[in-house]
């Protein structure tokens, strides 16, 4: 099947993952997770699961509203489409489903937090939230899924951007090296209103993230980044729609990756105009860093247009370090394994430069550096090995 | 005091022969100027110099104090003391002055928390707006902004000996003096040896040459002080144009056409020449 082609699906064996019928462990103080909220400071809500179940009961201030939710499957069924078997599972197992919901015509100073903690191993974990802002409201969420667990995890995120709302939201996801994520992601954005749906993916062995974001009322917009970088056998698998319902919508998608010694990476996008989206601009553009001969990145850009008035482009690369770059940086007296480290920051910081939460920059920068050392350490090992 | 000697230097690329046996030696403090025509192989020099990939060395010897320079990685030669300015300096995106300054101190031992400081005086001096500075190396930089750029890092990084390739290309008056002057004053404040590489003259007026070469072919065809250059101010490479090759057009007054260094290539050039 497209959907899945280049992915890790077949390698997926659903019998070793067990549900939960309670967090595997009490909540604790997450050295991943302080990181970053100490980064973001102050919040509007603050919401917290441990494999997959509510810690606490989250609170909202400032025009933010957070509830449990036992009826997300009224959500307009429109918003994810027909269902693969990940979102029926999470649809059917999520234990603690979150709405959160921003008031119309609110503007909450702080962002709101969702933070998904993954402790179990061998769990199948379900984080499900949704995300409505209001007519004219203006807010930033940001979403971590972290943790040690060698679990599988399977988040739902689905987004409502109400009539000329300014939503700004951030996937960062930092699982252990052994950990699986499918995740789904779903954006439905109103007329004149603009999203900005952003990702990070770090961790995981194969970490797959889906986001689609529909335009569904004339004048809506969204921007859609990533950035990933796969270290050792870890695989990041992106697919993407960006779907223009509606005439004079617009869209752009800027997603940077870079593999490292055996990693893999996927990216597939979608642009799709549907019939009577006149005026539509779309952009598209993947451009992927591949650091080491062992490595490897597919890109696949695609198109489906239905309607004649519309400027759309696609834009996809993949490759090494650029020699002439790194001629450049070594003529300066740069040793080579840290003008690859210059440029491999440099390029996918052109990406957090873009981020929303301008805050949370200097974290992932260390987190990147972090990987870095890790990909240049195992790196420096296969060599030994090989010899 | 140092010296750097280049022995019957011979490289190629693209299986191509450029140079064709080139020897020079320069001392600390001294000026020496290579002059040729396009396509006599003078950006293959610089590059070769450097190490740059695509070259291929095939026959010589290139030693600064006796170390040959020619075994040693691209940045190791820049640690020894070789630095390249280049003709187009590269864009490297995401990457600022900063950062490869500061690695590249780490790297030779010197102290890091130097350069800040270095880098404001530097750009200060050769008029290089403080702003452009954060920005990623020579992205939306004007030919002229590169140029000022490229002298920034040499009079940060103080090398023994800079091979500057058409530093000149691309510059307006004043930029071209402010640069000029500015490598002019490093032969005597840090003692550092120039071998400045040009099509043209008037960088000379202000980065007064000690020694001047005619590069033609792939060879120095003739070396001389600084008359030299005047002389060829007036009666241009046309003398030179088949000096060497069996195989050039006698007589001819035009440039020999080459495809790595085509005078219809060059958006730098000069066009006062």
């Amino acid at each position: 099947m497209e959907e899945w082609r280049y992915s890790r699906i077949d390698s997926l064996d659903p019998d070793r993952y067990q549900r939960l019928d309670q967090p595997s462990t009490k909540p604790a103080e997450h050295p991943e997770l302080a990181r970053i909220t100490a980064a973001v400071g102050a919040t509007s809500a603050y919401v917290e699961t441990c494999d997959g179940f509510l810690v606490g009961s989250p609170d909202g201030c400032d025009g933010v509203v957070v509830r449990p939710a036992t009826d997300l499957d009224q959500a307009p069924a429109d918003l994810i489409g027909p269902p693969d078997a990940f979102v029926l599972a999470n649809r059917a197992y999520a234990p603690d489903p979150v709405v959160v919901t921003i008031r119309a015509g609110t503007t909450p100073s702080a962002p709101v937090v969702v933070a998904h903690w993954v402790a179990a191993d061998g769990a199948a974990v379900f984080p499900r939230i949704r995300i409505e802002a209001g007519d004219d409201s203006e807010v930033t969420v940001i979403e971590v899924v972290a943790g040690p667990g060698r679990s599988l995890v399977v988040p739902v995120t689905e987004i409502e951007v109400g009539r000329a709302a300014r939503l700004s939201y951030l996937h960062v996801q930092t699982l252990g090296d052994h950990a699986w994520q499918i995740g789904r992601q779903a954006s439905r954005v109103d007329a004149d209103a603009s999203l900005t749906s952003a990702a990070v993916a770090l961790g995981g062995d194969y970490a797959r993230l889906r986001t689609d974001s529909a335009l569904v009322g004339p004048g809506a917009s969204s921007r859609l980044l990533a950035l990933y970088f796969g270290t050792g056998t870890q695989m990041h698998d992106f697919r993407t729609v960006q779907d223009h319902r509606a005439a004079k919508t617009s869209s752009d998608l800027l997603y940077k990756g870079a593999v490292a010694n055996t990693a893999r990476s996927v990216y597939s996008g979608l642009i799709r105009v549907e019939k009577g989206a006149r005026g539509t601009n779309a952009f598209q553009t993947n451009r992927n860093l591949v650091l080491h001969d062992g490595a490897h990145a597919d890109s696949v850009p695609n198109l489906e247009i239905e309607d004649n008035d519309v400027r759309c482009s696609h834009a996809s690369a993949v490759g090494p370090v650029s020699e002439d770059e790194r001629f450049y940086l070594e003529s300066r007296g740069v040793p080579p394994e840290v003008t690859d480290r210059l440029i491999t920051l440099g390029f996918l910081g052109e990406v957090i430069e873009q981020l929303p939460l301008p805050s949370l920059g200097p974290v992932l920068s260390d987190a990147l550096a972090a990987k870095l050392g890790v990909a240049e350490r195992l790196q420096g090992e296969r060599l030994e090995n090989g010899r | 005091m140092s010296t750097l000697v280049i022995e019957g230097l011979q490289a190629r690329i693209a299986g191509r022969d450029i140079l064709r046996g080139i020897d020079l030696t320069i001392a600390s403090g001294e000026v020496h100027a290579v002059m040729g025509p396009n396509g006599s192989g003078k950006s293959t020099l610089s590059h070769v110099l450097l190490g740059r990939p695509g070259y291929e060395v095939t026959g010589g010897r290139v030693t600064l104090d006796g170390e040959d320079m020619l075994a040693l990685p691209t940045w190791r030669r820049a640690q020894a003391g070789l630095f390249l300015g280049m003709q187009y300096p590269i864009e490297v995106s995401g990457v600022s002055l900063g950062d490869t300054l500061t690695e590249s101190f780490r790297a030779g031992g010197r102290d890091p928390a130097a350069v800040g400081a270095a880098v404001a005086g530097e750009a200060a001096r050769v008029g290089l707006d403080s702003r452009l500075l954060d920005r990623a190396l020579n992205v939306d930089l004007s030919g002229g902004e590169r140029k000022r750029n490229e002298t920034v890092q040499l009079a940060v990084l103080r090398p023994r000996f800079a091979v500057l390739d058409e530093i000149d290309s691309g510059l307006d008056v004043d930029a071209l003096r402010a640069v000029s002057r500015r490598v002019e004053a490093a032969t005597t404040e840090f003692d550092l040896g120039v071998l400045a590489i040009t099509h043209y003259t008037r960088l000379l007026r202000e980065l007064r040459p000690d020694h001047v070469h005619v590069l033609s072919k792939g060879r120095i065809v003739r070396s001389g002080g600084p008359e030299l250059a005047e002389e060829l101010e007036r009666t241009g490479y046309a003398e030179w144009a088949d000096v060497v090759d069996e195989g050039g057009r006698a007589g001819s007054a035009q440039p020999v056409v080459d495809p790595f260094a085509g005078h219809l290539a060059d958006p730098f050039a000069d066009p006062l020449a």
